[in-house]
């Protein structure tokens, strides 16, 4: 019994993580600008990727430590690309859907540009 | 050679062997005291006295909540794929946080950029630029709903 119950819960942590992996690409295809796309894939992948890793880590007890190094290394490096990758989206004034409700940043105090 | 990268990487080459082999250990005290003297001129980290309780706190303080929040964050990004009709209103906003340490800072921004919804683009001094999915207001208060709670846990953490 308690080996179907520690079963079941990996199972379900990597069926989760499949399904934010599915919706990730889901929200590649339907958001509207570049900026909304990168939210919705990179994003919903994270905890994609933390509950798929943590599900088998608990499948096999051997691979706990890793996938918990490996849910550090992702928590760290994630949040790097994505920042890197909007501002690089921002600094080459790629245009912003037409939903875009405000921006703060290309005016400051002073009327100049910041970043 | 810096001693806290030679502790990091040995720690980490303890996980990944997974093995207390002597064999395997006094490979990676030599690894890691390879990589400590390498790359002592670009890391600036430094563990002290503070560490293990900073530490601890992060774990079992800090974790849980971010852990919380990504999770409805991440539900409601995923519904507003599912349902386009619930709609977008993204925009650039600046906040102004009071964290004055820089890890302190490196780590909200990253806790910002992994709740899904919003994306750090850059941090300039004090003040951190996102980009936000659903912009509700752009007064103070309603900015405070992406960073509030992780400022004031890390603010009893780092400060």
């Amino acid at each position: 019994m308690s080996q179907f119950i520690h079963q079941a819960i990996s199972y379900s942590l990597m069926g989760i993580g499949a399904f934010f992996y599915f919706l990730a690409g889901l929200g590649l295809v339907r958001m509207p600008d570049l900026y909304t796309r990168l939210q919705a894939s990179t994003k919903a992948t994270t905890l994609g990727t933390f509950s798929l890793v943590l599900g088998v880590g608990i499948l096999n007890p051997a691979f706990l430590g890793k996938s918990l190094l490996v849910i550090l290394f992702v928590a760290l490096t994630n949040p790097v690309a994505s920042s890197v990758m909007i501002r690089a989206a921002y600094k080459c004034k790629l245009p912003t859907c037409k939903e875009t409700y405000v921006d703060e940043i290309s005016v400051n105090e002073n009327g100049g540009e910041t970043v | 050679m810096n001693f806290s990268v030679f502790l990091v990487s040995f720690f980490t080459w303890l996980i990944l062997t997974w093995s207390l082999d002597p064999q395997e250990i006094a490979i990676g005290l030599l690894v890691s005291f390879v990589v400590s003297v390498v790359f002592t001129r670009y890391y600036k980290i430094a563990f002290d006295a503070k560490f293990p309780v900073r530490f601890l706190k992060f774990v079992f303080i800090y974790i849980p909540i971010f852990v919380w929040e990504m999770f409805k964050a991440n539900l409601d990004v995923g519904s507003r794929v599912i349902m386009p009709s619930m709609g977008l209103r993204p925009g650039f906003v600046k906040i102004k946080t009071e964290l004055k340490s820089e890890v302190g800072k490196m780590i909200l921004a990253n806790s910002i950029t992994l709740t899904p919804g919003t994306i750090t683009l850059d941090i300039d001094g004090q003040q951190l630029y996102v980009h936000w999915i659903e912009v509700s207001g752009t007064d103070e208060s309603s900015k405070k709903a992406i960073y509030g709670k992780f400022e004031r846990v890390l603010k009893g953490v780092f400060e």
